[in-house]
């Protein structure tokens, strides 16, 4: 049943969503690409959708697939499952367990999940890249566009501050790749 | 005005106003609950922020959670929780509902195609920002690389092993190894 599916699937985002906004996208791609619920590319799409809109982008995310699966108990049900985890956490850590995060053991568990997801999210990034580059393993085939865009949009976000002593934000670098995006794709 | 509206409507602003969500939403947090109502103090503040560091979830909805919680209970917590989650789900809902048929607009596809690549830069730039900030010792260093390389072949292979196996998987290792160690390699295994 989607609406369960959709529980229990926003319920493990939540629950396993360490390491700040972007911690979570590969959790979620891991999610809604194994129940099939949207394609890589629309993942990519609502990303980008879900940073130019206010709010966490976990929550966006949320919203979106649960919405587009289920429609508005869809996008109810997986909002809540996706805040039910942190919420009742920080309940517990403030009535029960204050000193839980101090304990030793919970520190080592979190010594060990800390590196991990940085190394997650680093994967889920070139393999992105990667992906939209050189197309996938079954079906290699380069997209020179896409290299070149690659490029010279990697050099500006990361470039600018170096120059211009100001950075680029990430709604500032999507603003300019969808500008870019329709002058070189619309003239292909 | 009595403190479960006041809590719900202040975070309902924070939530509308705070684009990017994370860092960017603990200043305006700040500003309310900590200059503006007093609900908290500053170090409170700084308390929660190292709180929303170690557990799950975006920070703001772990900050709203907590100040909401201190000053009405239950109730409370609901209510800023509520507040700060409700307006981004209103404007995802309805974006929801257009963006196929925005999609089917040749432009707005180009534009979309474009985003793509954007995406994955900025996903680099967040992993790039953590292993900058993370400690440089060999363990974490160890864990981040392996993890990195599983991860990467888990998705080059579309191998059927979920992120949470490997996060457990680190887990247990830091764990096993702490453990093993005792009070005597304490330290060692820490850093």
């Amino acid at each position: 049943m989607i609406y369960l599916d959709l529980m229990i699937g926003f319920l493990k985002v939540g629950l396993f969503a360490f390491g700040g906004a972007y911690g979570a996208i590969p959790l979620i791609r891991d999610v809604v690409l194994s129940y099939g619920w949207i394609s890589d590319e629309m993942l990519t799409y609502m990303i980008a959708v879900s940073e130019s809109t206010p709010g966490p982008i976990m929550v966006n995310m949320a919203t979106y697939v649960g919405s587009s699966q289920a429609g508005f108990a869809g996008a109810l049900i997986a909002t809540a499952a996706v805040v039910l985890p942190s919420f009742v956490i920080i309940l517990l850590i403030m009535i029960l367990l204050k000193r839980l995060l101090k304990d030793p053991y919970v520190q080592a568990v979190l010594r060990g999940l800390k590196p991990c997801i940085i190394g997650i999210i680093l994967a889920t990034g070139i393999f992105m890249i990667l992906q939209r580059c050189i197309g996938s393993f079954s079906g290699i085939s380069v997209d020179p566009t896409a290299v070149i865009m690659t490029a010279v949009l990697a050099a500006v976000y990361f470039g600018l501050p170096k120059i211009a002593k100001r950075a680029l934000s990430p709604i500032g670098l999507i603003g300019i790749s969808a500008a870019a995006g329709i002058i070189v794709y619309g003239l292909i | 005005m009595s403190i479960l509206p006041d809590l719900f409507l202040t975070f309902a602003k924070i939530g509308l106003f705070t684009f990017g969500g994370g860092y960017a939403m603990i200043a305006l947090i700040e500003d309310a609950c900590v200059e503006k109502k007093r609900w908290i103090t500053h170090d409170e503040m700084m308390d929660v922020t190292v709180i929303a560091e170690s557990t799950p979830g975006p920070i703001a909805i772990n900050c709203a959670t907590y100040v909401g919680f201190k000053q009405k209970g239950y109730a409370g917590a609901a209510a800023a929780t509520v507040g700060i989650v409700l307006p981004s789900f209103c404007i995802i809902f309805m974006i929801s509902r257009f963006l196929d048929n925005f999609l089917e607009i040749a432009w707005i596809a180009h534009a979309f195609q474009g985003i793509r690549i954007a995406v994955g830069i900025l996903i680099l730039d967040a992993a790039v920002k953590m292993i900058r900030k993370m400690q440089k010792r060999p363990f974490p260093l160890a864990v981040m690389t392996a993890s990195f390389i599983a991860m990467l072949l888990v998705d080059i292979f579309a191998l059927r092993i979920s992120s949470i196996t490997l996060m457990l998987a680190a887990a247990a290792v830091s764990l096993a190894l702490y453990i093993a160690k005792g009070s005597g390699g304490r330290e060692a295994a820490g850093k």
